[in-house]
């Protein structure tokens, strides 16, 4: 039951997924269920190849459900952000709750490269801003070929 | 115990079921209702007989893993409730004791 990754699972027979939704160049994500470790570990992979088809320029997760964060939850979380943000996609966390805020912090769990707003359509403004739209005032750094 | 606190607890008891799952394959967890001059508490004891841990001052300090974890989970956990007692042998096993308030105080 013990996998090579650290993983740990129930003795499960059926091929449970999370769902990726589009919307537009983005994917949404919403985690309702208990998050066991394989289905998150198949979350990755899933939201990885998903953007590499459609080109997503970002993922937004949905944790309003989710009650407990641990330290293999935040973890995933940051994964997913860094391996988005290598293929050029952004991560937006959103509806964290109070107490699993104030818990992330008390466990010293930074979670590198995910942004995070209060709700989906905060949480779409930030994806606009900082993924989709071309960040101003580059050219002046690029040599001009005349 | 309210939100905040039940939270807390199930959290660092998730991070120390983890571990011995990780490294100790089984063990043993043991909840209990405490009260100590009319505080009232859960208590968690998780013990197991795995590998134990070899620098367990190191294995405290945040960032510190002999495992592919971030290394949050030993140290985290302490923080997380209000009593934390750690004892371990290389070789023999460890026994990790939580006790958290009601009050979370």
């Amino acid at each position: 039951m013990c996998g090579q990754d650290g993983s740990l699972d129930p003795e499960i027979t059926t091929m449970e997924k999370i769902p990726i939704l589009r919307m537009g160049p983005f994917l949404l994500v919403t985690i309702q269920v208990d998050l066991y470790d394989r289905l998150a570990l198949n979350l990755e992979n899933d939201l990885v190849s998903t953007i590499h088809k459609t080109g997503a320029k970002g993922i937004l997760i949905d944790i309003s459900a989710l009650s407990i964060v641990d330290s293999f939850m935040g973890r995933i979380l940051s994964n997913i952000a860094s391996m988005s943000r290598l293929m050029d996609a952004g991560t937006v966390v959103v509806g964290m709750q109070p107490a699993v805020a104030i818990t992330l912090v008390e466990l010293g769990l930074t979670l590198h490269g995910v942004y995070t707003a209060l709700n989906i359509e905060k949480g779409m403004e930030l994806l606009q801003q900082q993924f989709t739209l071309p960040v101003s005032g580059q050219e002046d750094d690029i040599p001009q070929d005349e | 115990m309210n939100l905040i606190n039940q939270t807390k607890l199930i959290t660092a008891a998730s991070e120390l079921v983890r571990n011995i799952l990780n490294y100790a394959k089984t063990g043993k967890i043991i909840m209990e209702i405490v009260s100590i001059n009319a505080r009232q508490g859960v208590k968690l004891t998780f013990a197991d007989e795995g590998p134990g841990i070899e620098n367990l001052e190191a294995a405290l300090q945040d960032g510190y893993s002999t495992g592919s974890g971030m290394g949050v989970g030993l140290p985290g956990a302490r923080r997380l409730v209000n009593e934390f007692s750690i004892q371990s042998t290389p070789g023999q096993g460890t026994t990790i004791i939580l006790i958290h308030w009601q009050n979370g105080r």
